[in-house]
């Protein structure tokens, strides 16, 4: 059984990536595992660059900040790789032997010499349009992160569905300020649903419908990154 | 006797306050009364000890990383938690209006971070000087320009000479308690002094960790005034006599005198603080192994950055003890001296560029050649652990493998 599972989350400020980092951690929580995550920006504004980082594992976890050297790492926006908005360049740098990067993008964003620096490491890259999923399942572009959870849950089994459901009710179903910027966000997205158990329900399937393709995917690749 | 009650305070001890909370006694409530665990935020912490410190003003002004915490007391005012919030207009206006609450008789919480901790500064030694025991929360981050809001601890080393207390939490459960325990310590008649509780700004305060918490029915005995070493502001002691004392104002031998002998009292009342802060956070350092020949002494994130690094040495054969120290003021000189005796090497990380805890430590130890003040991050750097690992191999002529780091 692996200690820990470090995922790194580089996304677009408004992405949601610091949500999602949290929904992650809240999940692991609730699955009886060690969790931690914590975001990483400059001045709160949309299309900036913004990290996050959740680490899991099945002993206390004391490690903080920026995830220098992950398991997984996120891309939640093509701009991360065509405009270098991450914290780190390449946006890849530091990935474990063994690794997995995920991409949301509906094309192909990686150079040849991406490919031959990241297949000498042997890691595996999951590319797919979640964006497109969350349209098509929550109907907004805002539940992209949702795809994105459920493509990172689905790949690494650290969390369980259920745990995901719960941790989403909690997240959303109260008040929560992470930060200003967060605050107001959730009041776009509350807008986006005619009621808050709609604004669960969608999101919740966002997550299933993209697990189940995900882990249909790692299953093909025999992949196994679970704590 | 250390942390004791005044009559008052006592006289509480099981009624109600107008939220229904009981006034419970702080070592209860501390060391006995049951406890939740809640997966937080930092700054979610920092409301729910505030929540049940019995504060009676908050004032506040925005900065990031502090803001949250600002904004969610702002909550608890509104539920009624706290007596009386506002807003600043500037970091320097809210130390001052802290001030005036403090010496209205009320219990006084605020928070800030990094370049508002250096706009509030002229105000700290103030409340030393008059005795203040506001709590302030320092969530530490870059001060110097270019701009930073990531964590940077070098705001602390000028706190360090104020005369506040200023401890420096590791966790998110460090400042959970940390916060009501502070004020315990800090309204102590023959301490009765402010205190800066410390955080390093994100890693704690925006990081969700699970945290214990006490029972939200429970809540501190309210503050008395009347326990204040000097004259209690009231309406037979007008603020014009505290202020306008004209003899401190002159230029002659007893005013020099005045003020020396009274910053000597201040200092000695942060030093007469160790006995009642030991008994409440568990002594002034925390420290395992010290029978390993290298040593890492720590504050704040970069203790457990330590910690981490002490696992990935273990795997390699390597044996590494720990320090962390929670109190800068008052300075465990005595505790740092016993825990450090054994060893051959002192690594210092430190999250500032100038490593002023290696200055404390290298000034307080015998054969100090034994520090290695490092590694060091600075700007908001992250200091992973594996750099710690990298110090402590180079020193030990260990064969290294550079790691990858950014750019590469």
């Amino acid at each position: 059984m692996r200690k820990r599972t470090n995922i790194r989350m580089s996304g677009l400020g408004g992405q949601g990536a610091v949500t999602a980092a949290h929904v992650m951690a809240m999940a692991a929580n609730k699955d009886g595992k060690f969790s931690i995550s914590n975001p990483f920006f400059g001045a709160e504004k949309r299309m900036a660059p913004a990290e996050s980082y959740c680490r899991i594992g099945s002993e206390r976890i004391y490690d903080r900040g920026e995830l220098v050297y992950p398991d997984i790492i996120m891309v939640f926006h093509p701009q991360v790789i065509t405009l270098q908005k991450s914290y780190t360049a390449p946006f890849y740098s530091g990935i474990k032997k063994g690794g997995v990067l995920i991409i949301n993008s509906n094309s192909e964003l990686l150079s040849e010499e991406d490919k031959a620096y990241l297949a000498n490491l042997n890691v595996s890259v999951y590319t797919f349009d979640g964006t497109s999923l969350a349209i098509e399942i929550a109907g907004t572009e805002l539940s992209s992160n949702m795809a994105m959870i459920g493509a990172v849950a689905g790949i690494s089994k650290v969390v369980t569905l259920e745990s995901l459901d719960l941790a989403i009710q909690e997240r959303f179903g109260k008040k929560f300020v992470a930060s200003g910027g967060t605050a107001s966000l959730d009041e776009a997205i509350k807008k986006k649903f005619a009621k808050k158990e709609q604004l669960l329900a969608k999101n919740m399937a966002t997550i299933r419908k993209s697990y189940e393709l995900a882990a249909a995917w790692a299953e093909s690749e025999k992949l196994a990154v679970a704590v | 006797m250390a942390n004791e009650l005044s009559e008052v305070q006592r006289s509480l001890i099981g009624k109600q306050n107008k939220k229904g909370q009981t006034y419970t006694d702080p070592q209860h409530l501390f060391f006995e009364a049951p406890r939740t665990p809640a997966f937080f935020t930092g700054s979610e912490v920092i409301k729910e000890a505030i929540r049940r410190a019995s504060v009676d003003v908050m004032v506040a002004y925005p900065i990031t990383p502090q803001s949250e915490a600002a904004a969610l007391i702002g909550e608890l005012y509104a539920e009624g938690y706290v007596a009386d919030y506002m807003r600043g207009e500037s970091e320097f206006a809210v130390m001052g209006q802290c001030a005036g609450a403090a010496f209205g008789g009320a219990r006084v919480f605020t928070t800030t971070a990094g370049p508002g901790t250096m706009r509030a500064f002229e105000n700290f030694p103030m409340w030393v000087g008059s005795r203040l025991p506001i709590q302030v929360i320092v969530t530490c981050r870059g001060i110097n320009s270019p701009l930073s809001i990531q964590p940077d601890t070098l705001e602390m080393y000028f706190l360090l000479g104020t005369g506040m207390l200023v401890w420096h939490a590791e966790t998110a459960q460090d400042f959970f308690d940390w916060i009501l325990k502070g004020y315990i310590v800090a309204e102590q008649p023959d301490v009765h002094l402010p205190i800066a509780v410390c955080c390093d700004g994100f890693f704690v305060t925006h990081t969700k960790d699970t945290v214990l918490l006490t029972p939200p029915e429970m809540c501190l005995p309210p503050y008395d005034p009347y326990r204040s070493p000097v004259p209690c502001m009231d309406m037979e002691t007008p603020p014009v006599r505290m202020m306008r004392d004209p003899f401190v104002m002159k230029s002659n031998y007893i005013s020099y005198m005045t003020h020396a002998s009274w910053q000597e009292e201040t200092r000695g009342a942060c030093e007469r603080s160790r006995k009642h802060t030991i008994p409440m956070i568990g002594g002034l350092i925390e420290a395992e192994n010290t029978d390993a020949e290298i040593l890492i002494v720590a504050s704040g994130t970069a203790v457990s950055q330590g910690r981490e690094a002490i696992r990935l040495l273990e795997d390699e054969g390597i044996r590494v003890g720990l320090v962390k120290v929670k109190t800068l003021r008052p300075w465990p000189g005595q505790e740092i001296r016993e825990a450090t005796k054994n060893a051959k090497h002192i690594f210092v990380p430190e999250f500032n560029v100038i490593g002023w805890l290696a200055q404390e430590v290298k000034a307080t130890i015998p054969d100090n050649h034994r520090v290695i003040a490092g590694p060091h991050v600075a700007g908001g750097m992250t200091m992973p652990a594996e750099v710690i690992v990298e110090a402590i191999q180079k020193a030990l002529g260990r064969h290294v493998t550079t790691l990858a780091g950014r750019g590469s």
